[in-house]
């Protein structure tokens, strides 16, 4: 273990066995150290809300009409499905336009950097956004569907970038065989790369799911609205209650609302929210082992 | 290209089915083929031999247009196919990739069931009837030498197979399609000896019906299976001529030191 | 850079070297057996003899290193020319030998009474015959395509002294019958050095072919317009 020559470069290498141990017990020791302050807020954050949110929770609360949670929920997983009826589509044939079509070139990395950049806009933003176009311009009013649309956008960055580098995965090799056999692009997409790629894609609008199913400034002027009455929407074009904006109306503007209904709201949020990854996760695995490489 | 060059190059007797004149690909710049003029025979096994990155591959893609999928890739020259140019705006891509077939160096099975991937090719193009699709998958397997050993497990994912037997399957699902020239780049790299051996018996079989255009990097294959040989060196077509005489009494210095081993 | 397969190069260049040696030895019984029919010495004569097993323990083991390097070189081109007529050129070598070995025979036979006439022509195309195998080594070590048309010419002295032995010995035959034993010995001398005449043009021949990859025999190259530059372009590059 000379000295390094011109040029080489310089490996960091212990002087002794003994120090290696010690710096690895050390390295890994920090490590250890970060993830748990990592874990640790979350961790905590869920305890807290379980603890004071259960004795909220009872079936009753759930779905009183007049203070139960039923409209919410109910108005929240529209949202979400609606939103990703939404993105999916648009996104998925974002991702594959920009993957299996477009030629590189100064549009295309426009594109690309436009899409990192909504990336990045603040949810309020959005949220103004939609309020604009939606709901007034397009007037759809305060609206399950202004809300979808809205959301859409916002998490359309999201579906475009997972699908992208789910389709990105698909070995060259198989495009190559399904040209070489004379299939069209399309039909080489279609048959060959999409089929291949949906557990990637899946995860994408996973994501986005969770983000629309928890963000509450997008839908803050174009959906929600705050009741005591519990009111389920009947169609689109109806206002919905979602479960964020709840929860940020009662802990913050109305009055006389029970600290353990303001926990159990957000108990409920979290536990839709999980679940509603843990359905699409699921999913995701079971194409995963249908489908392998 | 010098005299000399134009005495390296012979043309086969016989039927031509492949020919490129003044040949040149560019990839960005780049120049990969340099002024290749040659004729390939119709139904025989026409190997092309040389170092890595020397522009075999890129050769082989002209027949088939692949180069048409790499962005940059421009090319000057004509590219003939039964002394038709291949690159005529008339021409239908889709239809020359099927009777221009390929198959590549790492077995690349589409990961679906055996059956699936040799029918996917008849499909593309047309055929549906259940019955049509098990007499093509039925003779493709059985032209490819692999029948009796998946005759049971079509249903099954190809990805179970080994590694030659994926190779003869894609073999199999190109001959699905009824091509008339079989393109293989260094289809045996990526096998083992038995699995390369039993891929150079298939080619003796089929290149009673097709024309083959191989590529390979084991010239010890090229000088067992080919009829005539090709050398390529940085693009250039070196030397081109019948097997028999490129491994035995090569014309050309460059050819003599390559079949011998003595690159430096 | 180092060039590629340099431990095969060297095995080749081995090859080469062992070839050499035998055909040096070979020589070497050849002017034994020719001095020893000369001078009548019978002593030297049985060393030729006895040597005629060294010779073909060379024959083998040279053919099995070439086997060897066959089987386990892939030679291809001019490697595989140049083993190819190593092959051929020891049983050329192995042939010479044999017949040297028949001409001390003679010798001792002869070694008893006085010759008839003291030997000229003999011991002329011994020596002529010498040359043609030294040069025909030299052609195949130089690769030299002109040398192996200096050993063509040369056969075609032999061939003629072999022609002119043959008619003065038929005619002492006849005028002095009493001294037929030993005239049909000195034929047959005479017909073995013309046998290791042909051998050397096989071995010249298989040199050409070693270079230009064409196998002809030399007979066509007897004519005037033969030229050294008929080689492979490939050598001159």
């Amino acid at each position: 273990m000379g000295n390094p020559q011109d040029g080489e470069a310089q490996l960091v290498i212990a002087r002794s066995p003994a120090r290696a141990r010690r710096e690895e017990r050390l390295a890994f020791a920090a490590l250890t150290a970060a993830s748990a302050i990592v874990v640790l807020p979350v961790l905590s954050i869920m305890v807290v809300m379980c603890w004071r949110g259960a004795r909220g929770l009872s079936w009753s609360f759930l779905t009183s009409p007049a203070e139960g949670l039923l409209a919410a929920v109910v108005g929240t997983v529209f949202l979400v499905l609606l939103t990703a009826a939404f993105a999916a589509p648009l996104g998925i044939a974002g991702a594959v336009y920009l993957s299996e079509y477009a030629r590189s070139g100064p549009l295309v990395r426009f594109i690309r950097l436009a899409i990192i950049n909504l990336a990045g806009v603040p949810s309020v933003v959005y949220g103004l956004f939609g309020l604009g176009l939606f709901v007034m311009l397009l007037g759809f009013g305060r609206s399950l569907l202004a809300g979808a649309c809205t959301m859409a956008l916002l998490v359309l960055p999201l579906v475009i970038s997972a699908s992208e580098e789910a389709l990105r995965q698909v070995p060259r090799g198989l495009r190559e065989a399904s040209f070489a056999l004379g299939a069209t692009r399309w039909q080489t997409v279609r048959n060959v790369v999409l089929p291949n790629s949906l557990p990637g894609i899946m995860t994408g609008i996973i994501l986005s799911v969770g983000r629309a199913a928890g963000e509450t400034a997008p839908i803050l002027f174009t959906a929600a609205f705050f009741s005591l009455t519990n009111p389920i929407p009947r169609s689109v074009f109806d206002p919905i209650l979602a479960l964020p904006y709840q929860l940020y109306v009662m802990a913050t503007e109305a009055p006389g609302v029970p600290e353990s209904h303001k926990w159990a709201t957000a108990l409920v949020l979290s536990a839709l929210v999980l679940g509603l990854n843990l359905a699409a996760i699921s999913a995701r695995a079971r194409l995963r082992r249908a489908r392998r490489w | 290209m010098t005299e000399e060059g134009a005495r390296n190059i012979i043309t086969p007797e016989g039927e031509i089915k492949l020919a490129t004149r003044d040949l040149n690909l560019y990839y960005d710049g780049f120049q990969a083929l340099k002024a290749v003029t040659v004729s390939i025979a119709a139904r025989r096994i026409t190997a092309l031999i040389g170092p890595s990155g020397c522009g075999k591959s890129s050769f082989l893609r002209c027949f088939n247009r692949m180069n048409d999928l790499i962005e940059g890739a421009r090319l000057e020259g004509e590219v003939l196919l039964d002394g038709r140019s291949v690159y005529d705006s008339g021409v239908d891509v889709a239809q020359l990739r099927k009777r221009v077939g390929m198959v590549f160096q790492t077995p690349n099975p589409f990961p679906m069931s055996v059956y699936d991937n040799v029918a996917y090719g008849p499909r593309l193009h047309g055929v549906a009837g259940r019955a049509e699709l098990d007499e093509v998958v039925e003779r493709s397997l059985r032209a490819a030498a692999l029948w009796e050993e998946v005759k049971d497990k079509l249903r099954q994912s190809a990805l179970d197979l080994s590694g030659g037997q994926q190779q003869r399957l894609c073999i199999a699902r190109v001959l699905a399609v009824e091509p008339e020239v079989l393109l293989m780049d260094e289809p045996c790299s990526a096998l083992d000896p038995t699995a390369t051996f039993r891929i150079e018996e298939l080619m003796l079989e089929l290149v009673q019906h097709y024309t083959i255009v191989i590529v390979t990097h084991n010239m010890y294959q090229a000088s067992r299976v080919s009829h005539y040989a090709g050398f390529f060196l940085l693009g250039e077509l070196v030397e081109y001529g019948e097997t028999v005489q490129i491994f035995e009494t090569p014309r050309d210095r460059r050819t003599d030191d390559y079949v011998r081993g003595r690159f430096g | 850079m180092r060039r590629t397969r340099q431990a095969f190069d060297e095995q080749l260049a081995q090859l080469e070297q062992r070839l050499l040696s035998m055909g040096e030895f070979v020589e070497a019984m050849l002017e034994k057996s020719a001095r020893a029919l000369k001078s009548q010495d019978v002593k030297l004569a049985q060393e030729v003899i006895v040597a005629d097993d060294t010779a073909d323990d060379m024959d083998i083991a040279i053919e099995q290193q070439c086997m060897r390097l066959l089987a386990l070189q892939q030679p291809m081109a001019r490697d595989l020319r140049m083993i190819g007529t190593v092959m051929k050129v020891i049983g050329d070598v192995e042939r010479i030998g044999d017949h040297s070995v028949d001409i001390a025979r003679s010798a001792i036979k002869l070694a008893g009474a006085e010759y008839f006439k003291p030997l000229v022509d003999i011991p002329r195309m011994a020596e002529l015959v010498r040359t043609m195998l030294r040069r025909a080594l030299e052609a195949l070590v130089a690769r030299n395509l002109e040398i192996v048309f200096q050993v063509v010419e040369l056969d075609d002295e032999v061939d003629h002294l072999w022609d002119s032995l043959r008619e003065e010995l038929e005619e002492i035959m006849q005028r002095r019958p009493e001294v037929v034993t030993q005239a049909v010995a000195l034929l047959l001398v005479a017909h073995w050095l013309e046998r290791i005449a042909d051998h050397c043009v096989n071995i010249a021949e298989r040199v050409a072919y070693m270079e230009t990859g064409r196998l002809e025999t030399l007979a066509a190259s007897h004519r005037a317009d033969y030229r050294p530059s008929d080689r492979s372009p490939a050598d001159d590059q």
